[in-house]
This record gives C-alpha cells, sequence and structure tokens, in this order.
C-alpha cells in the first residue's frame, strides 16, 4: 500500500492576513482560499511576501490579523509542533547529525510510532521518492538532488493534512531543477496532498501548479490557472513578470483601441476609458508581408538585431515611436530562409486573439 | 603527419627539464620562506622541551637515574597532588559547563546587537590580570569579606562559611577565570546551528522542549566538546588562583613544581612533573580528538 493523503487532504483558508515588521507592513488584508488536494504556487519576486505567508501558515511567524482555518479549525494560534503540517525547506534543513532512517523516522518518532511500523513506512517513503537502500547514508553524503528528496520523504511520511515547500528546487543545477519539478509534480497526482508552494521562478510556477497566486507587494495581483495566468494578465505586474513582455501604450477612443493611427483588431471588448497598455509577447509576434487584412493586426518597424540561438531565433525591432520589441520563431527551413537584415523595415503581425490589454497604472 | 613525427627526439617531453628545475627551485624558495618559522619552533619549543626532559633523567647527585619517576609511585604526597589536581580540573569543569552552557545559549539566541554587547561582558575580564581578579574574590569570600559579612548580618548564618582557603574557593575562582574559554567556543559553534534545522524540528511534530534535546543540544556538543578540553587541560596546569585560594591546603601540580624547583632547587625532580604533565596532557588531548574524530565521521546513531 502506498502513502495515501488524498483522504486526509484538507482545504486551506486564509483571510485577513496582516503582518508588519517593525514599521513596515509585509502583508495587506491578505486571503486566499486553497482547494483540497490543490497544488497552488505562490510566486513573486524576493520582498513580495510569498516566504512571509508561507512562515504564517507553518507557524514560524506571528501574523498581527487574519485567520487561517484548515478544514474549517482555526489554526492561526496554534504552535507550529501541533499543525501537523509538512515543510521543505529551502536549504533542505536536514538534521546532520542523523542519517537519512532517522532523519525521516524523526516525524514519526515525536508521534510514537512504534518501531516496526515506522521501519515500514521509513522505507515506502524512501521507495517513493526512489532513494531505496539508502536509509543508512549520512547526510553529507548524499548529493543535492538526493537530500531533497529526502527533506521531501520526511514531509509527507508522516500524511500531514498539507505540505508547505519554500523554494525547495532553487539549490539545484537547472538539469536536475527540470527533472525534479516534474517528479514532484507526479508525485502530488500520486499523493494528493494539498499543497502550497513558493517560489520565483515563473517557469516552474507554470510547470507545476494547479494555480498560480502571483504576489506583489504584499498584495496577491492574480490567482488563476497557468493558462489563464499567461494568456489573459489582469495587470501591468502580472504580465510583465511571467514570461517576457513588451508594453506599448495604446488609446481607447470611439468604442475602439487604437496604436497611433491604426485601430486594433481584437476579439475582446475595448476598455472605454484609462490608459492602457498592449501586452506583447515575443512567440505571439511574428513576420507579416505588409498590411494584413482579416483577425491580423500588423505594425511596421525596423530591425535592430537578429541573434541565433540554435532551436529558435530572436529578432529585436524598434517601432516608430522608437519602442522595442521583441520577437521569437523556431528556426524552421522557410522562416531562416528569408531572416531580415538589421536595418530592414518589416511588418511585425499579431492575431487579434492575441491582443491583452492590462491598465497602465 | 602524425603529432609525434612533428616533435623531433624527445617525443612529446617539450621543455620537461626546465619544467622540472622550476618546480625544484619552488620548493627550495618556499623552504627558504619557512626556515625562520621553523628555526623559531625549534629554538623556543622543542630545544627546552628536549632540555626538560633531558634534565629530569637525572637525580640530585647528576647521576643518570630513573629515580625521578619512581617517586610519583613511591610517595604519597605525588600521588595526593596527582589525584587533587584531576578533582579540580574535573569540578571546575563541570562548573563551567553548568554555568557556560546555558550562558552560551542564551547569548547565542539574543537578537546580533546585544549578543555583541553581552559578549563583551563575557570577555571583559580578560583584560584584567588573574591576579587581581584572584584577589578581588578572596576579598569577597574570604571569613571576614563581603558574602560571609552579608549573610552574618541578616542572620542567615551564625558562623562565617569556609568559602575561601580550600577547595571550593580554588573552584570558584577557577570557574570564574576558566568561563570565557568554554562559552566562546560554545557560542561560536551554538550560532553555526541552522535555525531552519530547530524550524524543522518542531515543523515535524517536536515540542521546544523536544526540539532542543533532540536537534539543538546534539548539534552543540562539537563547540561543548572543545569549550571542554581548552578548560580541563588550562585547569590541569593552573598555579595562581590555587596558589591564593587555596590557603596552602589545596596542592596542584604545577605548585608542587614551583616547590620543587624554586624551594628545593630539585630541577631534576621538577622537569620530571613538567614531563609527566605534558604527556597526560598530550594524552588527554589524543583520546579527545579519537572520541570527536569518531563524532565526525560516523553517524550519530539514536538505536
Amino acid at each position: 500500500m502506498l502513502l495515501s493523503l488524498a483522504q486526509t487532504a484538507l482545504p486551506i483558508g486564509i483571510s485577513g492576513i496582516e503582518k508588519r515588521f517593525g514599521g513596515v507592513s509585509v502583508l495587506h488584508d491578505l486571503g486566499l482560499d486553497v482547494a483540497a488536494g490543490e497544488f497552488l504556487t505562490l510566486l513573486g519576486p524576493s520582498g513580495s511576501g510569498k516566504t512571509t505567508l508561507l512562515m504564517i501558515l507553518a507557524g514560524f511567524v506571528r501574523a498581527n490579523a487574519g485567520s487561517i482555518k484548515v478544514g474549517g479549525e482555526e489554526i492561526i494560534t496554534m504552535p507550529p509542533h501541533k499543525r501537523n503540517i509538512g515543510m521543505v525547506f529551502q536549504n533542505y534543513a536536514l538534521f546532520p547529525h542523523m542519517n537519512v532512517f532517522h532523519n525521516i523516522a524523526f516525524p514519526l518518532k515525536q508521534r510514537r510510532v512504534s518501531a516496526a511500523e515506522t521501519a515500514e513506512r521509513v522505507e515506502r517513503a524512501l521507495d517513493l521518492v526512489q532513494l531505496k537502500g539508502l536509509g543508512e547514508r549520512r547526510v553529507d553524503q548524499l548529493s543535492g538532488g538526493q537530500r531533497q528528496r529526502v527533506a521531501l520523504a520526511r514531509a509527507i511520511v508522516f500524511e500531514p493534512r498539507i505540505v508547505l515547500m519554500d523554494e525547495p528546487l532553487s539549490a539545484l543545477d537547472k538539469s536536475l531543477r527540470e527533472h525534479m519539478q516534474i517528479e514532484l509534480r507526479n508525485l502530488h497526482r500520486r499523493l494528493g496532498m494539498t499543497t502550497v508552494y513558493v517560489t520565483h521562478d515563473q517557469r516552474e510556477a507554470i510547470t507545476m501548479s494547479d494555480r498560480i497566486a502571483v504576489m506583489n507587494a504584499g498584495r496577491i495581483e492574480q490567482i488563476d490557472q497557468p493558462e489563464i495566468i499567461y494568456a489573459s494578465p489582469k495587470t501591468k505586474f502580472v504580465a510583465g513578470f511571467i514570461g517576457e513582455s513588451s508594453f506599448i501604450p495604446v488609446q481607447c477612443r470611439d468604442g475602439g483601441v487604437w496604436y497611433e493611427d491604426r485601430k486594433l483588431r481584437m476579439t475582446t471588448a475595448a476598455p472605454s476609458a484609462g490608459r492602457h497598455l498592449m501586452v506583447v509577447r515575443p512567440e505571439k509576434l511574428r513576420l507579416v508581408a505588409g498590411e494584413q487584412a482579416g483577425e491580423v493586426n500588423a505594425l511596421p518597424a525596423i530591425v535592430g538585431d537578429v541573434i541565433y540561438q540554435g532551436d529558435s531565433f530572436v529578432c529585436y525591432a524598434t517601432l516608430k515611436d522608437g519602442r522595442q520589441l521583441i520577437l521569437r520563431d523556431y528556426c524552421r527551413s522557410d522562416v531562416l530562409a528569408k531572416l531580415p537584415a538589421p536595418g530592414e523595415p518589416i511588418m511585425l503581425g499579431i492575431d487579434a486573439q492575441d491582443v491583452v490589454l492590462v491598465a497602465d497604472q | 603527419m602524425s603529432i609525434g613525427s612533428a616533435i623531433p627526439g624527445n617525443a612529446g617531453r617539450v621543455n620537461a627539464d626546465a619544467l622540472d628545475a622550476d618546480a625544484r627551485g619552488e620548493s627550495f624558495g618556499l623552504l627558504a620562506l619557512l626556515s625562520p618559522g621553523l628555526f623559531l619552533v625549534f629554538a623556543v619549543i622543542i630545544v627546552p622541551i628536549g632540555w626538560l626532559f633531558w634534565l629530569s633523567l637525572f637525580d640530585e647527585a647528576g647521576q643518570l637515574s630513573a629515580s625521578n619517576y619512581a617517586r610519583f609511585f613511591e610517595q604519597a604526597s605525588y600521588i595526593k597532588t596527582f589525584v587533587t589536581t584531576f578533582k579540580v580540573a574535573f569540578t571546575v569543569t563541570g562548573a563551567s559547563v553548568l554555568l557556560g552552557y546555558p550562558l552560551a545559549y542564551m547569548l547565542s539566541q539574543l537578537p546580533r546587537r546585544a549578543a555583541s554587547i553581552c559578549l563583551i561582558f563575557v570577555i571583559l575580564p580578560f583584560w584584567t590580570s588573574v591576579l587581581v581578579r584572584t584577589y578581588a574574590w578572596l576579598v569577597i569570600l574570604q571569613r571576614k569579606g563581603l558574602i560571609n559579612s552579608w549573610l552574618i548580618d541578616l542572620g542567615v548564618i551564625g558562623q562565617p562559611l569556609p568559602l575561601a582557603n580550600n577547595f571550593t574557593g580554588v573552584v570558584i575562582g577557577m570557574t570564574h577565570i576558566m568561563l570565557p574559554f568554554l562559552v566562546l567556543p560554545l557560542y561560536a559553534s551554538m550560532k553555526t546551528i541552522d535555525t531552519d534545522c530547530l524550524r524543522a524540528g518542531m515543523n515535524l511534530g517536536a515540542s521546544p522542549a523536544a526540539t532542543f534535546r533532540q536537534i539543538f543540544f546534539p548539534l552543540s556538543l562539537p563547540g561543548l566538546a572543545s569549550g571542554v578540553v581548552i578548560v580541563f587541560v588550562l585547569c590541569l596546569g593552573f598555579f595562581v588562583t590555587p596558589a591564593l585560594m587555596g590557603g596552602g591546603k589545596v596542592i596542584m601540580w604545577a605548585m608542587r613544581m614551583e616547590q620543587t624547583t624554586s624551594l628545593y632547587s630539585n630541577w631534576g625532580a621538577g622537569a620530571a612533573l613538567g614531563v609527566v604533565l605534558l604527556a597526560v596532557t598530550l594524552a588527554l588531548l589524543g583520546l579527545f580528538q579519537w572520541l570527536l574524530g569518531a563524532r565526525a565521521t560516523g553517524v550519530w546513531s539514536q538505536r
């Protein structure tokens, strides 16, 4: 039998969380609901308050106000050792004076689980994170990836209601990190535990999460599924933080949206007033020949630089007003055959359905 | 064209001789730079210790004999000194641990600024002469000293407590002097304990007390061990405080050495005392090293 957390996974209801350090407010009236069994990522730059929120969830930091309900039970004043929440730390925080077995057995020992059952459950957890047979290893004999797995096994072996992860992959090298992302996601699917994951790596967030909460300056800017966050960012911050984006200022007048003297073709309703920006993703742009009919917008530009990157190329193009746009496309032979040269005038095409506007704060 | 045929003669060995000569030159250069230091160590450490050992091999008549060492087994007073020395060293080390561990723990938990202010108070006594501090303790502890006169004035006791000029006095005075030697290495090692490890302990269900017992304390042991070694070894050779605070009743190793050489002018016997103290100290250091080495390389199993 595998560890199964699906029956015990509980929803988390966070509301009204406020936190000040000294006179500095780091979380403002923050609310967030995490569904039972959901993999939710808190994504934001450093200083956005995501780690503070995680520390409040784990009970290491006391909030100034607010409520955290796990399955309806208020835990905001509960000491950390009674919360029954597993946590994976950024630096793993393995106990250096214990071997792998004792590290993983630690939470079971605190819960007075019998020796026989402990051995069995540690064995199962080791198996789950693919470290079978390494129980007797010392922590300092493990590689970074193995430590990561031990930390994970230790956080789930006692079948906690919730698992928190604080940038657990940030210390690993790129290829291992990508491998562990997939592995963590698969593990979550198998065990179904409610997971709150903190990262500043947008690609990691998009790869792993059921939903992403983008945080900025102590507030949640947007909380949505990865595809929605990427395709329809609601604020300039979200658009800029997730993926590469260029912003073009547009005017709203006469019931339409205008870039200089061109009325933009778009599939969503035009905002009636206010200053707005068009969010342009490099992969949504393409080279087109001349003005376009139908549902494509064309923007004239001058090529600045073309950079070959093996699988793809990047073209920096300058609009008439001096703004720089980035175009990225895969190196297919038909595209490579007609790559523009620096200084050449081109037309950049963007489909009507890819036109995304955000308010310009 | 192969690479081998491109190089005439000595195939693949371009500049080998010149590089060898360069390496030899560098070794000689390093040796030359080291030589003043080596000479100093030889002159002020190796030679005097060798001389001490040489002296210990001659009896009072100047004859080569083992009588200086035989004394250790024959004379009861030597054995008593040996026992007293270890008794004092153990008691002082124990008292230093009892007082120093909580102090170091408190320091390690304080905010950085407060901790550095408190550390100054720990180090402050270092800047005062041992002699001055010992006399200060005499003033406080003696029959008509501060403590006894207060307690008598308050009516707590009728007769003055024997706090100075005995074993108790020696232990109090030495513990005060030894405390920083324990606290500083212990504090340094406690500061290196990862707070996330303690958080992890609590997160995994250990109460604060259990986290201290199962995580903080074991992780502080290497620092505690090095502090204990320093204090214990210093105690074995301590002179000033036991000489002043012991009132002539507590004879430690170094005091016996002083008596033998300056009172009885028996350099051979004094040298033998020195050699034995050195050997015991080295043996203890070796033992600690061995124990700590086992710690560092083996898992601290809880099974």
